[in-house]
């Protein structure tokens, strides 16, 4: 029914929007509208009203300000949901529906259907979502349980479990079916509208939370449902939406839980940890009916409901809802598995039973699709200011127009309080990640290089911005007014243009700083050290040759590879040969330094042993071009090997050879990067000297922390006169054990440089991955001697910064080093009010000596949008941000606080954003329900990720060095490796057809996903495992490892074998494009089901309850709602 | 013994001593109103080709504080087999390898001839010798150049079996590494920061496989190299390799900006060579061989910023105190000295530079080391390159003329102590019942060491008579001395060479007379102006000639005929006649006279004065002059401004220059050309005679001297004119008529005046 409704409001929506493009939002009006008559606002904010009172005020802001997309997504799914809940929203929502069908549908939406329909997805709706669903399903299939649920409810969950196997994806398909069957209808519709029935599709199918997403992009359609989806009268706009996403799982379930329960229960038989689940999504039912739940005693009356609706909706949403109810005693359960949490001995009541439907609770599976379905199409266009981009697991392209790229920067929200009251109540981090030589797509052009001649850039006289496209010409173009400090300054006159009729400079288009967000300004020689401009950067390559890096095979291995690799340095689009120069040292207690000068016949090796004062033997000869002394570099690295073949010596020092690089620089007069590649803890008696501390006994005590400090000052001064040369240090580590990576990593943290660590290091197993990592670390594009600063307009301030950098006072960001995988998060507050008018602008600008030696400007600009009404903050965020930043927040403060309390410390910041979102934006509801923004709803899981983490809570596998490792590494992440770090990627491989060319839709990493009938690949960016169940069919093992039975596989095994066969050919092919999306290569690991490695593999299935006690999502989120109730109360 | 001359000629040729007297006074008040100490001038290793080593080992007295050695001297009891040391009194027992002795089967040290013997060691490890090559590299091109040629060359000048180490030093100091195939291998140190002898082995891993090579010793040697093989290399094994290493030696490539000395760390290469030496071989014959072309200028044992707007310091800024880095680095060096002396190692100095490169700070390590110290303008000259391959010359016996790792002792009968001993040697404090409390040169032990030293290195040891006035020496009684020298011969062998000398006691007041015709005034001016060197040394210039002058006095006083205010009634005996001549030219000598010579001149000159035996050291008080002449064959003449005539070719020898002075007249002959006439061969062979004869001297002398060839009116002519006696200045030039000589300008005292004023001084009372 609210299908077809909502069919007909698509198409008007569709037609608005285009207008509106950027804001979607309009889009929502227009369902609304569409839904009524066609005119958008006017329309839907009548309705709004009318729907609810209580509201209205919030949604009616929004809808002002065009930004509905939110909902849009999710509409039809709403609607399916609207109907089953009836009772609860008819109050609210009924009214919309009754005007049209589509109103109708928010209305439901109020609470449950919106943000449910994202958890629901397998269920209830996934019937509406048919054809969508069918696509959604592959990926939930994993589950089984999913598929199946949606169709029959609780019977076909049932199904999907027991038939798991291949057949499973017939299953769901057929599933799909059937709920195509009944939702089909609104599906077209939205297709219509939107004009890529795909990507609506999806939308749909995914429900809840494509819808969210999907809104924004495609605006239309979903906007309506969701906003609806929440209250009646918020539906029509946005705040509708968000409500949408939050569940309000366990207040109610308690008592329904035994009812849904029993449903479940059968399917739960088939897959053991579903069982749970299926209570969980019994109780979800009651939420759905949630607005009316939410409202009132909640538990009471949704049971009835939800039995009647359970079937469909229940699972859908209320699985995400129910869990709400269940809480109560499901908390008790949970909890204890989680110690972690252990402040919530609260209510352990019973029944395990009653648990959240996993499949109820928002999914990032779904959320992922969504986006990537709604707004993977069409390329983002920055020019409007406040635009929250598309997620970064959806592949689209960015035209710049005015504001920078999100590869550039991405915010955690895109509309800022405008008042620090504001932000403080609402706990959201204001926080931007900052990536200012990412690495572009081929189809999106690198920024604009501007000459100023010997002016050099423009800039504002009083706070030194940079020209940029928000600077403000006035008096006919002789002057313009600063955008960000207001100053007024004069334009040079080589500099004038008249301005048009708008206040625009006429040139406005042909100079990249007057109309793009990115570009760059060539540098004069005032930006340049010491009043000279940079000769060109040099490598130095640094090899430890102990007798462990000789034995291990790394030596000769990397030697020969250096021969090769040598010809790909780095160099400046167009020019022959790269600039850099290049130098060796190789050390062990002593470090020896090489003369390669063209001139000679052979190599000259200059030993320094004065380690604890190092300083550089030669200066002449060290630093060469590689194509004038390849003879010598050759015969050089030919006789490294050699020479040392024999050595016995086991000592190394660390911190003299990076500072016999930085002296070299020094002595050389350039900017450059280090390459060291190291083995063992430096022992030898040198400065930076260290010893072994690895305490195991020390975790969970305050000192904790001292294992994430470094053992001494000593590297923090060798950075700081590092980073002061502009010495760059990479560092690659072969330990066989303890080598403290905590201090070793200090330099290159605060360089700017990477830190790569392969354990055990063993040339025919790590050749691959660390020849893989070595060529694109020294192949990359980097940046030298960098000078970062992030200038905000008056109101709010960059007070944090986060990332591989070092500071030397609170405004500037010195990278010794940079390249396009690095990036800084800088956290902002406010300072003073900002205005709604002219919003916030964000200038990063980053003066950097390119690898051809040139000084250059990088300017990234970012507008945002700043908001009075708390609910459009929590309309714009973006959690995978929001998790980048609270990951490194949290990983920082490792090093000074207990783990504990940096724990408690995330956990209680997530319960206020959310608490706060429930008090002031979603609608008012009964206690025990669970509403979370449309935008967060996936911050629970992510953040229960990041509490899971190895750095926060380690297992008993995990070394120290390890967490170490990991924690500088997150350090300096971007948003997208996070995303994928804290929550990998499970893809099946069996599922979908072979022929099928893109990659299989990934499933939650849980594993009740898995079935023992497949095989999985799992990737976090470091990590890649396949992962083959137990019952695996003959033929696909034989053609994947060429033996012939699941037995014969060799566990822990690492490569695939070549084999001719589509299966294998896919499987490889699939890996090589995982590989080549990460930064760092990923050692395929091989895990067979029930074997011993399988431990390892399991830690990354980060929505179970793991090993070293943390809660598995379903937990988590019952404790995070229960802070939330806590804190509301 | 015909007389005294005879005496002390034969003497000197025998056993290398001279004595100041030969007939000592017999009670120490007696001694010292001799104003001339008693000392001699010992030249330890003087060459004997006459006098083979023996084979086997000395004979010792037994008394533990005495350990003297049998003697000519020593009275010997056939048949009992025993003999009374003649020091000590004590009887000792023959060794069981003496039974056959008796008077008519004496061993070779009883004989009255062998009153200096040699006897060769056979126990100890017989290492090879060592030489370490220590190059500054902040040269100009053509001098590294040609300093690398003589380093290649001198490599074949060694024995093949010496082990050879090669240190280069600029900015930085790279201690090579030559045992290595394909790439050359070398251990850097920073030039800015002293090490120490630990750390620096340290540093170059000679610690850890220090018991691989206590291992090794007892084994071939080939098979189980030295620890320090890394570092020194046979020669034969590595010539090669050295050679292309030296070869491929580049300038320092530290830039050098404008206005700068170049960065040069002579300081820290001396330590680090003497380190890896001591690490590695101490007590082992090793010659550290430092090639300087500069100044140091950083680091420890810097002498001069690196600012060549700051000139090194000079002797007015000493003198001011105004020469901020000296102290330092003398303290520097002078460590560095000690510790090598203590290995038995020496340290040799080759300073080619036109300015001065730090000898001044630098002196004691040849010194106290018995090094060589060598100052050229260039390596590009045939002074060093001939001097330093002169440091390769071997004796008659094909062996080199270096000796390392010596000690010598002295012993001496009851009535003598020692005083001291002045020469290239280092005191190893050793208190005997023989040692003086008082001081002489460098005292308080009657051992010294002597690391480096060559057949001519020679000695000044001063003794003190103690015997009291009362307790008079028997007459006809003889005092004796021993000179033991152990040393490491060229061949490696241990020797020691024992010299035993007596000579008679004479009661000064009855026999005044044969004490004074016993002076020896050649070895007295030496002795007494060694002691005046060694004064200048650690005290002002003018105190120290004020010393001189005292003594001279008093001597003249004491030794004069005169009547009491008489000056003109002054006279001396033959036997002192030359002695104030000595004096006035000592007082002129640079060795005391520091004008117009810089701090490092003045310490080279130094260093060789005291260490080249008489004749040598007289050369150098009192210069040699010739002159040729159609008159008749080359005389010596007068070192006077009245030889210096128109008609004369002269030919001056002050050691340190060769000068060979045309007259005006024969220059202007020789501008015209008639040398090239064959009417006027005779011209020819003029011209020729002394460029000869200047060969023959250039040939022997070590090191080689300056070779200025100049005329009347030359610039280089000033070095004749600074050493002539100033008997016509501008002063006096009228008074003494024309035509008899050049005029000196200069305000310095003549001879005739000096002596004067010596007569009046010493006739009067006053004093």
């Amino acid at each position: 029914m609210n299908v077809n409704q909502s069919a007909p409001p698509v198409p008007p929506f569709g037609q608005p929007q285009p207008v509106y493009q950027g804001y979607h939002q309009s889009s929502y009006g227009g369902q609304p509208g569409s839904t009524a008559p066609t005119t958008p606002y006017g329309a839907y904010n009548g309705p709004v009203p009318g729907y609810q009172q209580t509201s209205p005020p919030d949604y009616f802001k929004i809808k002002s300000l065009g930004i509905p997309g939110w909902f849009s997504g999710s509409v039809p799914k709403v609607i399916s949901q609207s109907f089953s809940f009836c009772p609860l929203p008819s109050g609210v929502s009924r009214a919309p529906p009754s005007s049209e069908a589509p109103p109708a549908s928010t209305a439901q939406a109020p609470c449950g259907q919106a943000s449910y329909g994202q958890f629901g997805q397998g269920d209830v709706q996934n019937g509406p979502s048919s054809t969508v669903q069918m696509q959604r399903f592959p990926g939930s299939q994993p589950f089984g349980s999913v598929p199946l649920a949606p169709v029959v409810s609780q019977p076909t969950v049932l199904q999907p479990y027991g038939p798991p196997p291949t057949s499973a994806q017939v299953t769901a398909q057929l599933a799909g079916m059937q709920i195509s069957g009944a939702v089909a209808p609104a599906l077209p519709p939205v297709g219509l509208g939107y004009g890529s029935p795909a990507s609506l599709a999806s939308a749909s199918g995914s429900f809840p939370n494509p819808g969210l997403y999907g809104s924004y992009p495609q605006g239309q359609a979903p906007p309506l449902s969701q906003a609806q989806g929440h209250l009646g009268a918020q539906p029509p706009q946005r705040s509708a939406p968000p409500q949408a996403s939050t569940f309000t799982s366990p207040a109610s379930g308690g008592p329904r839980m035994p009812s849904m329960t029993g449903p479940f229960l059968p399917g739960q038989g088939f897959g053991g940890p579903s069982l749970s689940q299926p209570n969980h999504v019994s109780s979800p039912p009651p939420q759905a009916l949630p607005p009316g739940t939410q409202m009132t005693g909640p538990p009471g009356p949704p049971p009835p409901m939800h039995s009647s609706q359970q079937p469909g909706y229940q699972l859908q949403q209320n699985g995400s809802f129910g869990p709400a109810r269940g809480p109560q005693p499901n908390y008790g359960s949970p909890y204890p598995g989680a110690p972690t949490f252990g402040s919530q001995p609260g209510p352990p009541q019973p029944l395990p039973p009653k648990r959240l439907d996993p499949d109820a609770i928002p999914s990032p599976i779904q959320v992922i699709e969504d986006d990537r379905n709604n707004r993977g199409s069409e390329p983002f266009v920055t020019g409007v200011r406040g635009q929250v981009p598309p997620l970064v697991t959806t592949n689209f392209l960015v035209k710049d127009q005015g504001n920078a790229s999100p590869r550039y920067i991405r915010c955690t929200s895109y509309n800022i309080p405008c008042t620090s009251d504001m932000a403080k109540q609402a706990q959201v981090p204001l926080a931007a990640v900052i990536k200012p030589l990412a690495r572009l797509p081929p189809e999106e052009a690198s920024p604009y290089v501007v000459d100023h001649g010997e002016s050099g850039p423009l800039r504002c006289n009083r706070c030194k911005a940079y020209m940029c496209p928000f600077m403000q010409f006035i008096e006919g173009g002789r002057r313009f007014q600063c955008c960000f400090c207001s100053c007024i300054n004069d334009v040079p006159p080589q500099y004038f243009q008249h301005l048009d009729h708008t206040g625009k400079r006429v040139d406005a288009y042909d100079r990249p700083e007057l109309s793009l967000g990115s570009y760059e300004f060539l540098a004069t020689v005032d930006y340049c050290k010491n009043n000279k401009f940079p000769s060109p950067p040099a490598f130095i390559f640094m090899i430890d040759v102990s007798y462990n890096a000789i034995r291990s095979g790394l030596v000769r291995l990397l030697c020969e590879e250096l021969k090769s690799l040598l010809d790909f340095l780095p160099r400046e689009g167009g020019t022959e040969e790269s600039a850099i120069r290049v130098g060796f040292v190789t050390y062990n207690k002593v470090l020896h330094f090489y003369n390669v000068k063209s001139s000679l016949a052979q190599p000259q090796m200059m030993v320094v042993s004065d380690v604890a004062d190092m300083f550089v033997p030669l200066l002449d000869g060290f630093l060469v071009n590689v194509s004038e002394s390849r003879a010598v570099i050759t015969s050089l690295l030919d006789q490294i090997p050699e020479m040392f073949a024999d050595t016995r010596e086991t000592e190394t020092v660390f911190a003299p050879v990076i500072q016999a690089g930085m002296e070299a620089l020094k002595a050389a007069e350039c900017a450059g990067k280090l390459f060291l590649f190291h083995t063992s803890l430096p022992i030898a008696e040198a400065p930076g000297k260290l010893k072994n501390r690895d305490d195991r006994k020390l975790i969970n005590t305050d000192k904790e922390k001292t294992l994430f400090q470094p053992q001494t000052g000593a590297y923090q001064t060798l950075a700081k006169e590092c980073v002061a040369q502009g010495c760059c240090v990479d560092l690659f580590l072969f330990p066989n054990q303890y080598v403290d990576v905590a201090t070793l990593s200090v330099v290159p943290q605060l360089t700017g440089g990477s830190v790569y660590k392969y354990a055990c290091f063993q040339v025919e197993n790590d050749q691959e991955r660390f020849l893989s990592d070595l060529r694109r670390d020294v192949q990359k594009v980097v940046g030298f001697d960098a000078v970062m600063r992030v200038r905000t307009s008056t109101g709010i301030r960059a007070v944090d910064f986060f990332g591989a950098f070092y500071m030397s006072n609170t405004t500037d960001v010195e990278l010794a080093g940079l390249d396009g995988d690095k990036t800084v998060t800088v956290e902002f507050k406010h300072d003073d009010r900002l205005n709604e008018e002219s919003g916030a602008l964000l200038q990063c600008a980053l003066l950097y000596t390119s690898c051809a030696g040139q000084r250059r400007l990088r300017i990234h600009n970012l507008a945002l949008n700043c908001c009075t009404q708390l609910a459009d903050l929590y309309r714009n965020c973006e959690t995978d941000t929001l998790i980048n930043y609270m990951a490194k927040f949290a990983y920082r403060g490792v090093l000074n606080s207990p783990v504990k309390t940096v724990r408690d410390t995330l956990i209680t910041q997530c319960a206020q954003i959310l608490a706060c979102y429930r008090k002031n934006c979603a609608s008012p509801s009964s206690a025990g329900q669970l509403i979370l923004p449309e935008c967060m709803k996936l911050l629970p899981v992510y953040l229960n990720c990041v509490l899971k983490s190895d750095v926060l809570q380690p297992g008993a596998e995990v070394t120290t060095d390890d967490r170490a490792y990991v924690r500088q590494l997150v350090t300096s992440m971007d948003v997208a490796e996070t995303n994928v770090f804290f929550y990998p990627r499970l893809l099946p491989l069996t599922k979908s057809p072979i022929e099928s060319a893109t990659e299989p839709p990934a499933v939650r990493a849980s594993e009740e996903r898995l079935s023992n009938g497949d095989i999985y690949l799992l990737e976090n960016g470091l990590n890649l495992f396949l992962w083959v169940g137990a019952s695996v069919q003959q033929g696909v093992v034989q053609s994947l490892f060429n033996v012939s039975s699941f037995s014969q596989i060799t566990s822990g095994l690492s490569v695939l074998p070549v084999l001719d066969n589509p299966l294998s050919k896919k499987v490889r092919g699939l890996i090589d494009s995982l590989r080549a999306q990460r930064s760092r290569y990923m050692k395929l690991i091989v895990v067979k089901q029930e074997d011993k490695l399988e431990m390892l593999f399991k830690h990354f299935l980060v929505e179970d309850k793991s090993l070293s006690g943390g809660a598995s999502y379903v937990d988590f989120l019952c404790h995070m709602h229960k802070e939330i109730r806590q804190l509301l109360s | 013994m015909a007389t005294y001359l005879e005496f002390i000629q034969q003497n000197e040729e025998r056993d290398g001593v001279r004595f100041s007297w030969n007939v000592w006074p017999s009670s120490r008040l007696e001694a010292t109103r001799m104003v001339v100490p008693l000392a001699c001038l010992l030249t330890p290793l003087k060459e004997r080709p006459d006098l083979p080593p023996v084979q086997y080992e000395p004979v010792l007295c037994s008394r533990p504080t005495c350990k003297a050695i049998l003697n000519p001297l020593c009275q010997v009891d056939y048949r009992a087999k025993l003999w009374a040391c003649n020091f000590c009194f004590q009887r000792n027992q023959f060794p069981p390898a003496y039974t056959g002795i008796s008077e008519v089967n004496q061993p070779a040290e009883l004989m009255p001839q062998f009153s200096t013997i040699e006897y060769v060691l056979q126990r100890g490890a017989q290492s090879p010798l060592i030489f370490l090559y220590v190059v500054d590299t902040c040269l100009e091109e053509d001098d590294l150049q040609a300093l690398k040629e003589s380093l290649q060359m001198s490599l074949s000048l060694l024995p093949p079996d010496a082990l050879v180490g090669l240190i280069t030093f600029g900015r930085m100091v790279q201690v090579h590494e030559l045992s290595c195939e394909g790439i050359s291998k070398s251990y850097v140190f920073r030039g800015t920061k002293d090490l120490t002898a630990k750390q620096i082995q340290d540093m170059l891993g000679l610690t850890k496989p220090a018991v691989p090579m206590q291992q090794a010793r007892p084994g071939p040697p080939q098979e189980h190299p030295f620890v320090s093989s890394r570092f020194l290399q046979p020669v034969h094994k590595i010539d090669m390799n050295l050679t292309d290493l030296l070869g491929e030696l580049q300038r320092d490539p530290w830039p050098v900006t404008q206005g700068k000395r170049p960065l040069r760390s002579t300081g820290v290469a001396l330590s680090i060579a003497v380190g890896l030496l001591e690490g590695t071989f101490p007590n082992t014959g090793a010659r550290i061989m430092l090639f300087t072309g500069g100044p140091p200028t950083q680091g420890p044992g810097m002498v001069v910023g690196d600012e060549l707007k700051v000139p090194i310091r000079s002797w007015h800024d000493i003198e001011k105190d105004n020469a901020r880095f000296m102290k330092k680095a003398t303290k520097h060096y002078e460590m560095l000295a000690n510790r090598t002396a203590t290995n038995g190692h020496c340290i040799d100095i080759y300073a080619c530079a036109l300015d001065q490169t730090g000898l001044l700070e630098m002196k004691c390590c040849a010194n106290l080391t018995g090094g060589h110290m060598v100052m050229g303008d260039s390596f590009n000259t045939s002074l060093f390159k001939q001097t330093f391959q002169r440091i390769f010359s071997k004796d008659f016996n094909g062996d080199f003329r270096m000796a390392f790792g010596a000690t010598l002792e002295v012993k001496t009968s009851r009535e003598l102590k020692v005083a001291g001993a002045i020469g290239p040697c280092v005191s190893l404090n050793v208190k005997g019942p023989c040692v003086s409390e008082n001081e002489l040169g460098v005292g308080g032990t009657n051992q010294w060491k002597i690391c480096g030293l060559d057949p001519t290195s020679t000695l000044g040891i001063y003794f003190e008579v103690v015997n009291q006035h009362n307790a008079p020496v028997p007459q006809g009684g003889r005092g004796a001395i021993q000179f033991v020298t152990q040393y490491q011969h060229s061949s490696t062998q241990r020797r020691i060479r024992v010299t035993t000398i007596a000579r008679n006691w004479a009661d000064a007041q009855s026999q005044l007379r044969h004490i004074e015709a016993a002076f020896d005034q050649e070895a007295a001016a030496v002795l007494m102006a060694r002691l005046g060197v060694f004064r200048a040394e650690s005290e002002e210039g003018p105190d120290v000639l004020r010393w001189l002058d005292r003594q001279l006095i008093r001597l003249c006083q004491k030794f004069g005929q005169y009547n009491k205010e008489d000056p003109t009634s002054f006279r001396l005996s033959d036997s002192f006649s030359l002695y104030p001549q000595f004096m006035f030219h000592l007082r002129r000598s640079p060795f005391l006279q520091v004008f117009n010579n810089s701090p490092d001149e003045s310490s080279y000159y130094r260093h060789h004065f005291a260490r080249q035996d008489l004749t040598q050291s007289l050369i150098m008080i009192q210069p040699i002059l010739y002159s040729y002449s159609f008159h008749g064959p080359p005389e010596p003449v007068l070192l006077d401004s009245s030889s210096i005539l128109a008609d004369r070719i002269l030919l001056m020898d002050t050691f340190f220059q060769i000068v060979i002075y045309l007259g005006e007249t024969i220059a202007q002959w020789r501008k015209a050309g008639y040398q090239d006439m064959p009417e006027y061969e005779n011209f020819k062979h003029l011209l020729q005679a002394p460029l000869d004869d200047a060969q023959e001297i250039l040939q022997a002398r070590f090191p080689m001297p300056r070779y200025i060839n100049t005329e009347h009116g030359g610039s280089q002519a000033r070095f004749l004119l600074s050493k002539v006696n100033p008997s016509q200045t501008h002063n006096n030039l009228y008074a003494w008529g024309q035509e008899t000589g050049a005029p000196i300008l200069t305000d310095d005292v003549s001879l005739q005046v000096f002596m004067d004023h010596l007569k009046k001084l010493a006739v009067s009372s006053a004093c």
